[in-house]
């Protein structure tokens, strides 16, 4: 059930996850740099790695403000709930054979669980400032997070029939032979697009499109609660790259190189394609949001379960 | 496992009974979520995971934020938060108050002449839910997904909104 260092694993992945978090910061702002034509980051320590470490120190020193006209309980609650939802996502998360905290039997269902209550962060936080941009990011956010969780999780589905299980590492075990893309490209498709909207990225950043509505739900945020919005948009990046490739990908499953090693390469292109994403494409309209969302995403996900369904009753008498 | 249990007993009973006199409908909203999680947590530990997830993905994580959606886009303001005041009056609450300790009362009665102990040892995983609903339970699950795409059309015809100048020309021109 559990794995054999449980405290280990947990720290583990705290640490790397955290770190990872940070260093992203400066891999997206370089790789956005270069795919723009232009230098980025490149003056405090090597690379201008250790820009990381100069926003850090700025985030931490800055004033902390919350305004007198918002609900104030809620307004400190928010930006914690991203985080907190998240984090609790990695404890099922299989890195390697035996690293994992809880190897849960419903681990894809307690993942959506979790990323379904993530939305909470977003639209208390729009709510909570009492501002009118901030209430219009809020109520964008609950509204895209809503529809595009409904196909998430259809899109998902599919993988859950083949390998006949929620738990990920069974579902990692079932790709020896072959990577559940192929079968169910479809389904890849659907969840990389429902998971850039669950992640708020661009072109799903609606709820906080700048040139609109300020900076949207964090508008009246600042000093270490907005680093906390910030820290939890880019772990959920990180979740949804592990996710895609544990149950897309094949996780840790790769030739000569130990599994660990294979996870983080498989992840890190994920995540860079995240980023490529917000280089490349530009925002769309809301309502185009939400009627692709629910009028195109949303069959073709009912279709990929139905299909898939039908091919494995076949496959199976 | 018994500690965790009546732990999240507790945190259900304590957050419901906030959530029904709080007088601003988010903060009423965030302790039914909180009460919500609480179920979630006991549902585990009587050995029901996938019931588990389910109460938080369908409950905590659909229903509950389309109501803070509803609450967010009506914005109540100060007027309505003294209304919830005056509901709080004991006048309002003393009679259904009274009726349901009745049932309480009855209800610790019939556990103190022998009632089922918390902890079950059986785990009914995925599989068993999806054989009992798609076996013995068919036409449940049919009636109940016939009545819920009635209610879809029903809403969609109740906010599909009527062009206000067809009718018009029609009354003008017969």
């Amino acid at each position: 059930m559990t794995s054999p260092y449980p405290i280990l694993s947990i720290l583990g992945i705290l640490i790397v996850t955290l770190t990872l978090a940070a260093g992203l910061i400066w891999l997206e702002r370089r790789l956005l740099a270069l795919w723009q034509d232009r230098y980025g980051p490149n003056r405090v320590g090597p690379f201008g790695l250790l820009q990381v470490l100069a926003d850090m120190i700025k985030i931490f020193f800055k004033e902390d403000w919350i305004p007198p006209f918002a609900d104030k309980a809620v307004f400190v609650a928010a930006p914690a709930i991203i985080v907190v939802t998240v984090l609790m996502s990695f404890a099922v998360v299989p890195v390697a054979p035996g690293i994992i905290v809880s190897d849960l039997d419903v681990g894809l269902l307690f993942v959506l669980a979790m990323s379904s209550l993530g939305v909470y962060s977003v639209v208390l936080a729009g709510w909570s400032s009492d501002n009118k941009y901030a209430l219009l990011g809020g109520v964008r956010a609950a509204a895209q997070m809503l529809s595009y969780e409904v196909f998430m999780g259809l899109s998902l589905m599919g993988v859950v029939l083949l390998a006949g299980s929620f738990n990920l590492t069974a579902i990692v075990e079932a790709q020896r032979n072959l990577w559940f893309v192929a079968p169910q490209f479809l389904g890849f498709v659907l969840f990389l697009i429902a998971g850039a909207a669950e992640t708020r990225r661009l072109p799903f950043d609606l709820p906080e499109a700048e040139s609109e509505l300020i900076a949207g739900f964090h508008s009246e945020y600042s000093g270490m609660k907005f680093g906390m919005f910030f820290v939890g948009e880019y772990l959920g990046v990180i979740l949804i790259s592990c996710l895609i490739t544990i149950l897309f990908f094949g996780g840790w499953l790769g030739p000569v190189l130990p599994p660990i090693v294979w996870f983080l390469i498989k992840v890190m292109f994920f995540i860079a394609f995240f980023i490529l994403m917000r280089a490349a494409l530009p925002r769309p309209r809301f309502d185009q949001l939400m009627s692709w969302g629910w009028k195109l995403m949303l069959p073709l996900a009912l279709a990929n379960l139905l299909i898939t369904g039908a091919v494995v009753l076949a496959w199976r008498s | 496992m018994t500690i965790v249990f009546y732990v999240s007993s507790a945190v259900a009973i304590a957050a419901t009974v906030l959530m029904l006199t709080r007088v601003r409908a988010v903060h009423a909203l965030l302790y039914l979520i909180v009460s919500l999680l609480a179920v979630a947590v006991i549902f585990y530990v009587l050995g029901a995971p996938f019931v588990a997830a389910l109460e938080l993905i369908i409950y905590a994580g659909a229903i509950m934020v389309l109501f803070v959606f509803v609450v967010m886009l009506l914005n109540l303001g100060e007027e309505t938060v003294r209304a919830e005041r005056a509901l709080l009056a004991p006048s309002m609450w003393i009679g259904p108050s009274v009726l349901a300790a009745i049932l309480l009362a009855e209800f610790i009665w019939m556990l103190a002449r022998g009632g089922v102990p918390p902890a079950q040892a059986v785990s009914i995983g995925p599989v068993e839910v999806g054989i009992s609903l798609f076996g013995p339970y068919l036409i449940g699950v049919e009636l109940t997904s016939m009545l819920l795409l009635g209610g879809l059309v029903g809403a969609y015809h109740l906010g599909s909104r009527k062009a206000p100048h067809t009718e018009v020309t029609h009354a003008t021109h017969p």
